[in-house]
This record gives structure tokens, sequence and C-alpha cells, in this order.
């Protein structure tokens, strides 16, 4: 099997794994006052501080969330909200269509149900968001609720320069939320640095178990709850605990954050050789998003691990098909929940044409790629592609 | 063989990928999106299109260990069937879309992908049976679907796998429970999938807007009512007509006039017919020697009845019935049988309902 979708899922680190099992045999209730508790307590918030010391943030900045697409509806709606609570002009939103349906949706929610606006930043070809355009965007601030602008992109791994969108939204006087959910373990993430208001992560991106996230928060911004209840996460976020995914999580994060320098230096190798393997193999491929050894603040501008290619003439669900049948496993970026593939909604914004966009692969590599999955796919993506192109020229 | 099983969410096409699978083929489900905005549950009396009957298909391929993968086909639907539908309405013919689906979608489309991609044929849920080529009746009369597959070529067929005709309904809902799936008691789907409510006559209004023209007696020749748009009519309908006759006796859709958009109506004598003329006709193997003795089936769940078929102009058909037949319409497709108690009545073709006398 040649797993080429980290991006989507990446295996649990072993050191996250044995701890979230070994927290998994105990019981307590972190919110408990008793013996037992009390450890849940404990194992909890040195797990909290461990997660904000990874990632450059206060413990108490550390929501702990059931994934990415909570953090991101708590980020957009409950800054929105508080924001609009505090000064009723606020009533502008202002985001990339290039975001994660988590942030798209939201956002669209509220325009529909809560008397949001919507200004949509223009994204450049290679699906960064610049400084000047949230500037231009954002105008004085006056009316802006939130802006939200993620850290790196999950289909074609662009990165945008967080800081400097930060700061010029802080400019203006306006929070800025940020998706880095890709981010985390692949780039130099911190939170107090970067500036940002609000930061989304989420633990089986980066090796740590699904259904576990947090939403970092800087103290000072109010964020209207979305569950109401217990109040456990102060009084932003209530629910139980889950502190066995909370131990995986930040036993992950902190693992994949000390070795991320190594570790990604060797997946942007191999990932180098793919994109040119794939490219003198199918020589009218396109590598889209931006180029492999751009920089962006001085780090990668792409995430290390991400390969997104179009494959002009081919259909990206017919390649993909036949490639999960020579068993490697990668996908087409996104697919509406009764399972059929739609263009990127990433690439159509762009700038890219719907055609291109159909045609599409994303190959996303991460910690326990290997040489062998590189020389899989270089094996057989000639035939696969002439195979899908027959078919698309039905 | 690698073979592509179209799975509607259905029992029929659910067991027909187990069988696949069970006979040793290398079997990738496949559902068939076919409309652009699909509904989250099911509805009405559809039973393939919504988000929930694609959940259903792929809990069915997940239990199989097969690959599953949903295929987008909602442009070619509309184009090729829906769109297909609503013009042989308005211009007063009455059309089959299972049957147009088949030809230009299941088996042509898919197939063709299927084909394209590296598989040899495509296995469906279709209750009747396919061996050496021919192409006959399901053992089970009540649920035969041949009538729908007439339309298909020898080529379609020799890359079409039919497991299922050889038994009846009820087993295959036993066979489907004892594999523990939950779609063994699914209900059927019956009526035409794009139209959920049912409501033909409004899904037809909604898309042509009302055409108000006369009611005409054909006993009378005298103009008798009004009616919203001719494709609110079928020939043979009976109900729903708006009109009550002086002599108290029933009255049927004899002809649809859409020029002039004259709706002909008639006494159950004169709505009988003993003879279909039509345009040139599909063979599902080879051509067969005209004139030749027969039966023939005009409806999905009509009996099929004697005839004679001579050659007509154009290259169509001449179908003397050997019985008379009330509701044969223009549009419609005559499915030829030859009888076979032994075998199962063999599909020798169809062809497309011209005019009739």
């Amino acid at each position: 099997m040649t797993y080429l979708d980290h991006a989507a899922t990446t295996p649990m680190l072993p050191v996250a794994l044995a701890a979230m099992t070994e927290q998994l045999a105990r019981v307590g209730n972190a919110s408990s006052l008793h013996a037992s508790g009390r450890q849940a307590r404990r194992v909890a918030e040195q797990s909290r501080e461990q997660l904000a010391a990874a990632l450059g943030a206060r413990p108490s900045e550390v929501l702990f969330t059931a994934g990415g697409t909570e953090g991101d509806n708590l980020a957009v709606k409950g800054l929105y909200w508080a924001r609009r609570a505090a000064d009723d002009r606020r009533r502008r939103i202002v985001t990339s269509p290039a975001e994660h349906h988590a942030v798209l949706d939201s956002v669209e929610w509220l325009e529909a149900h809560a008397g949001a606006q919507v200004t949509w930043l223009p994204v450049d070809p290679t699906g960064r968001v610049t400084p000047e355009a949230l500037a231009d965007a954002l105008g004085d601030g006056s009316d802006v609720a939130v802006a939200s602008v993620m850290w790196a992109n999950n289909e074609i791994g662009a990165v945008s320069d967080v800081a400097a969108l930060a700061a010029v939204a802080h400019a203006v006087g306006v929070p800025l939320h940020t998706d880095a959910v890709q981010a985390v373990g692949q780039l130099a993430v911190d939170f107090a640095a970067s500036g940002v208001d609000a930061l989304t992560l989420t633990g089986h991106k980066l090796g740590g178990p699904m259904g576990a996230g947090a939403l970092l928060l800087r103290r000072d911004v109010e964020c209207t709850p979305l569950l109401h209840g217990g109040g456990q996460e102060r009084d932003v976020r209530s629910g139980t605990l889950d502190v066995a995914a909370i131990v995986g999580l930040a036993a992950a994060a902190r693992a994949a954050v000390e070795d991320r320098v190594e570790r990604t230096a060797q997946v942007a190798e191999l990932r180098d050789r793919l994109v040119a393997g794939v490219l003198a193999e199918v020589p009218d491929a396109q590598l889209n998003g931006p180029a492999l050894d751009d920089v962006v603040a001085g780090g990668p501008g792409r995430l290390p691990g991400n390969a997104h290619l179009s494959f002009p003439g081919a259909e990206g669900d017919a390649l993909l098909m036949l490639l999960d049948a020579r068993g490697i496993e990668c996908s087409t970026g996104s697919a509406c929940s009764a399972g059929v593939a739609r263009p990127s909604h990433v690439l159509l914004a762009t700038g890219a044409d719907p055609a291109r966009a159909r045609s599409s692969l994303r190959m996303s590599l991460g910690h326990t790629s290997t040489d062998a999955d590189v020389d899989a796919v270089l094996a057989v993506i000639a035939p696969v592609v002439e195979r899908a192109r027959r078919a698309g020229a039905r | 063989m690698r073979v592509v099983a179209a799975m509607s969410g259905g029992v029929d096409s659910a067991v027909a990928a187990a069988l696949a699978v069970e006979a040793g083929h290398d079997v990738t489900g496949v559902h068939l999106a076919l409309s652009p905005d699909r509904q989250q549950l099911r509805s009405g009396s559809r039973g393939c299109c919504s988000v929930e009957d694609s959940h259903d298909a792929r809990r069915v391929a997940d239990e199989l260990g097969i690959p599953f993968y949903v295929w987008d086909l909602a442009d070619r639907f509309r184009e090729d069937v829906v769109e297909d539908f609503v013009a042989e309405y308005a211009a007063g013919r009455t059309p089959n879309p299972c049957l147009r689906c088949n030809e230009k979608i299941k088996f042509s489309a898919v197939l063709d992908r299927a084909r394209a991609l590296g598989f040899d044929a495509v296995v469906t849920g279709h209750h009747a049976r396919l061996v050496d080529g021919e192409l006959r009746r399901s053992v089970d009369a009540a649920k035969d679907q041949s009538y729908v597959l007439g339309v298909l070529t020898p080529q379609q067929l020799a890359h079409a796998v039919f497991p299922l005709g050889e038994m009846t309904k009820d087993r295959v809902r036993e066979l489907a429970a004892e594999r523990g799936y939950a779609v063994a008691t699914k209900p059927d789907s019956h009526d035409i999938c794009f139209i959920p409510d049912g409501d033909t006559r409004g899904f037809l209004t909604r898309r042509l807007g009302e055409q108000p023209g006369p009611v005409v007696d054909a006993a009378t020749g005298a103009t008798v009512g009004t009616h919203a748009g001719v494709h609110g009519f079928t020939v043979g309908q009976r109900r729903g007509l708006g009109v009550t006759a002086g002599d108290q006796r029933p009255r049927f859709v004899l002809g649809i006039e859409p020029v002039s958009r004259t709706v002909t109506i008639g006494t159950a004598e004169q709505a009988e017919v003993s003879e279909v003329v039509t345009a040139a006709p599909t063979w599902t193997g080879p051509v067969p020697e005209l004139p030749f003795r027969g039966q023939v089936q005009v409806r999905a769940h009509g009996a099929a009845v004697p005839c004679e078929v001579t050659p007509a102009d154009g290259g169509g058909l001449r179908i003397t019935l050997g019985e008379r037949q009330r509701g044969v319409a223009p549009g419609q497709s005559a499915v030829l049988y030859a009888p076979d108690a032994l075998r199962g009545d063999r599909v020798l073709g169809q062809a497309a309902v011209s005019a009739t006398a």
C-alpha cells in the first residue's frame, strides 16, 4: 500500500498512541473533585501546557475542541457574534474563497442567517492571500467583525505570511483568525510571534488522534460560545474533556514540532523527487500552487509534503480510481457528502479553469513516506494517465 | 472479469454486486449521481437518487470489501433523458425514460467509461436473463425488466451482466437478508426517478408552462372542453380528462396534436388499435427476417400480445396485433419477443411507435 494522503489524515505517532492508550485505561472526569478526577485534570492540564509550549502559546490560550471543523466554526462564528454584539456596525467578514469548507460554510451561514456581509479576498495564482489584498479589503476596519485567512492551504499547499496579515489586520483594529490545521508540525508555527488572535489546529493531521483539536485564542479576545454547558474551556467551550485524546494530541504535537526541521526536509526531498518524476513521465502535467522552492517570510512557501498536479484531458476521479486499484491512495481534493467529485474550489479561486480543476490530483506525503512510495507512483503514473485520458475523451 | 457494478442503493443492485463478487469477478462498485441537487434523504417512491441511497450503496460495497465510487453523470442524464422526456411530451408523444436511461446512460456513458478505464463489463440488478448473448425475460414474471432493456444492442449486451435473471424478487431479498444487508427490506422504487412526487403532469407543467387547447370528442366532432397543455395527456388515458360525455360512456385519449394543441378523445372501442407502425428498430441479436410472428409489449408493465411483424416505409416496422390494444401511444417502445416457455421469452428488439391504426 502506498499511502499518499497525509493531508487527509496521517498515521498516529507511536508516542501519541502509547500516551493515549495508557490514559484510556483510566477512569476520571477532569471536572470531578475526587482523586480520579484530579488525576484526569492533572493529565489534561499537563497536556495543555505541553501543547502551548510547542506552539508558542500560553496554557490559558488553549481551548480543546473536537477538531478542526469545530475550531474554525468557533473562531469565525464566535468572533463575529462577540464583535457584532460589542458594536453593531461590525457586520463584515473578510476571508478568501480558498479556505477550507469549515470556514467557508461558517461564513456563508453567517451571511444567510446572521446578517453578515462577506468580502472575498483575492488569492494570487499560487493560492496565497497577500497583505496588500487584506489591507485593501479591510479599509478602515470599522465595519469588520473578523478576518480569517488560512496559514497553509490543504489542497495546493500555499503558505501565506500570517504574521504580516495579522499586522495589517491589527493596524485597523480587526482580529485575525487562521486555520493552521495543515501548518502545525509542517511549518514553524508560533502563536505569540504570529500575532494572530485565534488559530485552529487538529490532532490527526500531525500524528495525533482524530476528534481532538484546539483553538488557540488570545486571552483578550471575546468569543461567543457555540456549545453551552459546563463551561470547561474558559467558558468558551463546554463538554467533558476527552482526556485520552487530549494526551494523544499534545504528545503528537510536541513530537511533531520537535523533529519538524529534520522530518520536513526529508519529506520535501521525497516530494520534490515525486513531482520531478511525474513531470518527466507525463510532460504536460502541471504543478498547481507555489513553486516547490518558494519562500514566504523566510520559510517554505509551500507545504513540504504537498504535491498537487493537473493532468490535462484526464479526470481527477478517474486517476484516483485507477491509482487506488494499483494500491496508491491519494485525493482529488473535495467530494460532496454524496461522494461526487467536484472541481477543486481552491484551484477555481486561483483563477484556474474548471477543466484544469477537474483534472487535478493531490498527493500528500508525511512522516511514514518512503522512496518506495515515490517509486510506486512513478512506475504507474504514465499508463494511468494515459488510460484516464481515454476515459476522459468519452 | 473486471466489472463495474452499478449500485443504486437498492436491494437488487446490492445482491447483483454480491453475486458478481462471489462468482469470482474483480468488482468495483459505482453509484451514479444523476441529479445535480440531490436530496439528503429518500422521499416519495424513488430509490436511487438521494444521498441516503448513495450511502446505502456504499454500505454494501464496504461490506463486500470492494472499491466504491460515485460517478457524476448529472449533465449527461439531464441532456439525454430528462430533456428528451420533456421534448417528447411537448411533441405529443409518450416516452419511457427508463429505456432511454439504459440506452444512453447505463449501457452507453457508464459502459464506455468503464471500458475505457479497463473494465470488461457492467453488472446491474435488472431482472432479466442474459445467457450466451440472448436477452430473455426473468423467471419472475411480475418483476421482469426485459422491456426496459429491449433497446440494447448486441455490442452493449456483450458487456452486460444481469446476475438476477434466474431468481425471483423474493429470493433476491432473501439473499440480501442472509448477507445482512440493511437494504434487504428497502421498498421497491417505482415511478420516474427524476419526478420524486410522482406528479408527472405537474413536473411537465413546471417545465413547459400552461399551453391551453381544445378537447375534441371524436364521436361527435364537438369541442367538449379545454386543457392546460398537451403534455398533461397520454394516449389511452382515461382519468383526468375533465369532460363528461353526453352518452355517459367513458372517454379515452385517442390522439394528441401538439401544433393545434388538440386532444382528441373517444370511446373505448375507438381507443383500441390493431396495428402499430414504428420508426426504425434496434435488435438485441441477429436481425430477424421479415415478416415474422412473435409477441409485442408496448408498456413496461403491460402484457405481451401475439403479433405479426412486416416491413413499413422508411425502415420501420408494421406490427399487426393479434388482440386489439388500448393505450398505444406514439413515442412508446414496442418491444418484440419470441415466446419461449422453457428458457424464457427472448427479446428480439424494439422500435418506437410512430403511428397506430
